[in-house]
């Protein structure tokens, strides 16, 4: 039970009024960009993670995790009331959410989606806890040749897995790719694609990437389709929030397999969209009546939402415990890592114990006081609807400025935010998926690099990524997950094949 | 009329310019600007100067720690010389700013930056596992009897690790396949992990490996042994390890850390930071952090530290181009 022991002591660490109140500003803070089309979690944290800068790193993560979870609990409400996924992930929510809130049943709606997040993230934190310290155990084992066998898994994941076209996923990795490729190359020494220029020297900074392919863009896509705001009135009464909650031991199934599912797409990177998804259409697949869904069942809310805040949570533990981000959340925690001087990576868990069970603790606290607040503050974020856009949207544009400029103290990162814009708003037109080129850009070097090492050190041959039973699982994983739509359809041609043989064999 | 009375405070300040006479002082928090990763010995000395200060009460404002590692340190760098005349940003500067601009073509010249003072010298250690050989002259024999060559990680590419093992080479005739790693954390961690047979840290980046008996010093690149004579592990003492000529190889390095200011910086903000850090020197946790990462103390300031860095500067110039890392 070390890892009890460990997490009081997170507790510890964590329970002081100065992290207690950074808690809250991040909850408030992350449920209002959760609210905001065009801004969300990503982005919020994106914007303000040079904010905490200053900040321990302790208080640091613990106030962007807050936004994290803010931002869970805050896509919800604008997609149950106003049919306007606040998040990506919280499109699955609309589905049954809307229709609840058209028959006047909003806050029960509402008090389901909160309630099943909290279930989910709870699900996904207890895993983290005791799946941690076994993780960081075989820390050592992690050489160049294992790193990059992880990284590639994660590549190749991306582009097996993901629900956009497989080409496209490609390209947009590619980009991302070739973007990490600027600055100084660290196997031999020297500059890369800098042109002399000494701003490039740097590299391309990925927030400043991030700020701009996110935010900026959506603002440009929101502009253009004049995006008209009309919501329902909601408030929440302790009535209906304990009839809710009464009814919830029925819907165990739903929850479970949702917070499953959840953890399991959190961990590999499919992430909090497709976990979702996912969780809806599996409860759709094996509930009794599935054409009562999409027309204002409870259930259509559970399921997609426990999915979402579980696998959004999970997210955390490969970030933390391997310096792989499960979501594009996770990425940009990742990288505020780097910046607070904490190495991501098997041994944070050894080196850095106070951060890592402050974190897993506040994973708890932070979840606990959520919804306590989501559920007293509904009508107040609604009101945010009500503001015309024309008010809000010059607001984030000045924030992504500031959040550009303040990482390195640079103009040009400014400009190059702008355009990563114009490239955003781009791929979102012609279904260049964004999140392979900001993965590619966070983890190219990296990946790179441990390529090249294993390359030196093995004298040239790719059999050291075979050389050991680790290694050589996760690569053939990997192998096996970049090839899998095809794997896929040739068992499931040889699977009908042998179906109709069958069929033919009992008529005859 | 004004510019006479400019002119004249200026050359006062100069004549003036001694620790007592510390008239200016900085109205915001003080960033030390560290040229490499998470956890390596310029973060680590960072840290312990930004407690120093704290613990002391030797500056009003607050000093806050700004990792600009990227680009090999090259960042770091970049950043001191575009904040020219910003009396807020010290660099904890160390080898780099010699290598660089020759290795990477980096457009940077120390001499552009304004010197403070030389705070400290810096020993590199030759490590294995502690499962591997036990002297230099077993290790050197292994790795020449080996079929592959011995993998040496390091920090950085064509950079002290890298002239060292270089150096490595020449006088015992072994091969190693060198891995620049991004920071000496990370260097001693794929040591202890059996990834790598050797590296060339500093010793505060093995120190707690050492401790924890993962990794063994087989001899210091230095003229003589370190002086620190407290045990550091249960048997041994930094003084126990011998030097690397004792044990037949003659390589020598040693690695400035010094600080930096930004250029056109004035003569009263200089002088704020030369006393700063001169107290840095006299406090107890610099005494202790010295002999923990049994560094050796110096501290220079004004023309003495020029003429330090100058020859300094011309020894590595010639080492680089010996080992072939100057680029054309």
């Amino acid at each position: 039970m070390e890892a009890l022991g460990l997490l009081l002591h997170g507790f510890a660490v964590l329970l002081t009024w100065k992290t207690l109140v950074l808690m809250m500003v991040g909850l408030v803070l992350g449920i209002f960009v959760g609210v905001l089309p065009g801004l969300g979690g990503p982005n919020g944290v994106a914007i303000l993670l040079p904010l905490t800068f200053t900040m321990d790193p302790t208080s640091a993560i613990v106030m962007l995790s807050c936004i994290y979870w803010g931002a869970l609990f805050g896509g919800a409400i604008t997609s149950i009331l106003f049919n306007i996924p606040g998040e990506a992930w919280s499109v699955a929510t609309t589905f049954d959410g809307y229709p609840m809130a058209q028959q006047g049943r909003a806050a029960e709606a509402l008090t389901a989606a909160f309630t099943s997040s909290f279930v989910g993230s709870l699900v996904a934190v207890l895993l983290i806890t005791f799946l941690a310290p076994m993780i960081s155990s075989f820390a050592l084992k992690f050489g160049p040749p294992e790193f990059f066998a992880v990284y590639l898994l994660t590549f190749c994941s991306f582009v097996g897995l993901g629900r956009e076209a497989k080409h496209k996923t490609v390209i947009s990795m590619s980009l991302g790719l070739l973007l990490a490729g600027i600055g100084m190359d660290t196997v031999s020494g020297s500059l890369r694609m800098t042109f002399g220029s000494p701003e490039l020297l740097r590299g391309i900074n990925f927030l400043v990437a991030v700020i701009g392919l996110f935010g900026i863009s959506e603002i440009l896509l929101t502009m253009e389709e004049r995006l008209a705001l009309r919501g329902h009135a909601a408030s929440i009464s302790l009535r209906v929030v304990l009839g809710v909650w009464k009814d919830l031991p029925k819907y165990w199934v739903t929850l479970l397999r949702s917070s499953f599912i959840g953890c399991w797409l959190g961990i590999t990177p499919g992430g909090a969209i497709a976990a979702s998804f996912m969780g809806y259409n599996l409860a759709k697949r094996f509930a009794k009546e599935p054409a009562s869904f999409g027309k204002g069942r409870i259930e259509g809310v559970f399921a997609p939402e426990t999915a979402a805040h579980a696998s959004g949570t999970s997210a955390l533990l490969p970030m933390l415990a391997l310096g792989i981000p499960g979501s594009g959340t996770a990425a940009i925690l990742l990288g505020g890592l780097m910046v607070w001087g904490l190495n991501p990576g098997p041994l944070l868990f050894v080196e850095h114990k106070d951060f890592v069970w402050g974190l897993i603790a506040s994973m708890y606290l932070g979840n606990v006081v959520g919804l306590v607040l989501v559920l007293t503050t509904v009508p107040i974020f609604a009101s945010i609807l009500r503001v015309p856009f024309a008010a809000v949207a010059p607001m984030i544009v000045v924030s992504c400025a500031i959040g550009a400029y303040a990482i390195q103290n640079a103009m040009f990162d400014v400009w190059l935010m702008l355009g990563f814009g114009v490239v955003g708003y781009v791929f979102k037109k012609i279904g260049i998926p964004l999140a392979p080129f900001t993965l590619a850009l966070v983890l190219g070097n990296r990946a790179e690099d441990a390529f090249r090492l294993s390359m030196i050190g093995s004298g040239g041959t790719l059999k050291v990524f075979w050389s050991n039973g680790l290694v050589g699982s996760i690569t053939t994983l990997a192998l096996l997950l970049l090839f899998w739509p095809v794997i896929d359809g040739l068992l499931g041609r040889t699977g009908r094949r042998a179906a109709g043989q069958n069929d033919g064999a009992t008529k005859s | 009329m004004r510019i006479p009375v400019k002119a004249l405070g200026a050359a006062t300040a100069l004549l003036l310019s001694t620790p007592a006479v510390a008239a200016w002082e900085p109205t915001k928090p003080v960033e030390i600007v560290v040229a490499a990763g998470a956890g390596g010995a310029s973060d680590q000395m960072a840290r312990m100067m930004q407690a120093a200060i704290q613990k002391n009460n030797l500056m009003k404002q607050p000093m806050v720690v700004s990792l600009k590692g990227g680009a090999s340190g090259a960042e770091a760098l970049m950043y001191m010389k575009s904040s020219e005349g910003d009396p807020n940003k010290v660099l904890i500067a160390y080898s780099l700013i010699y290598m660089l601009p020759l290795s990477a073509k980096i457009p940077f010249n120390w001499r552009e930056l304004t010197p403070v003072s030389v705070v400290a010298l810096d020993q590199f250690v030759l490590w294995d596992n502690s499962a591997g050989p036990k002297t230099l002259k077993e290790f050197v024999a292994a790795a020449k009897a080996a079929s592959a060559p011995f993998k040496m990680g390091g920090t950085g590419s064509k950079r002290e690790d890298h002239v060292l093992t270089v150096f490595l080479e020449q006088k015992t005739g072994a091969k190693f396949s060198y891995l620049p790693y991004k920071s000496g954390g990370e260097a001693a961690t794929q040591l202890v992990g059996n990834h790598t047979e050797a590296n060339v840290n500093n010793p505060s980046e093995n120190l707690e490996v050492w401790r924890a008996g993962q990794v063994r010093p087989l001899c210091v690149f230095d003229r003589e042994r370190i002086a620190y004579t407290t045990k550091v592990t249960d048997t041994q003492s930094w003084a126990d390890i011998p030097t690397c000529k004792e044990e037949g190889v003659d390589v020598q390095y040693l690695m400035l850390r010094a600080m930096f200011l930004p250029g056109k910086v004035t003569p009263e903000q200089q002088a704020f930071y030369v006393d700063l850090f001169h107290k840095v020197t006299q406090t107890a946790e610099y005494k202790d952090y010295m002999e923990k990462q049994a560094l050796k103390p110096i501290f220079l300031t004004g023309k003495d530290m020029v003429q330090f860095l100058e020859e300094d500067d011309a020894l590595n110039k010639s080492l680089m181009t010996e080992a072939g890392f100057v680029a054309k």
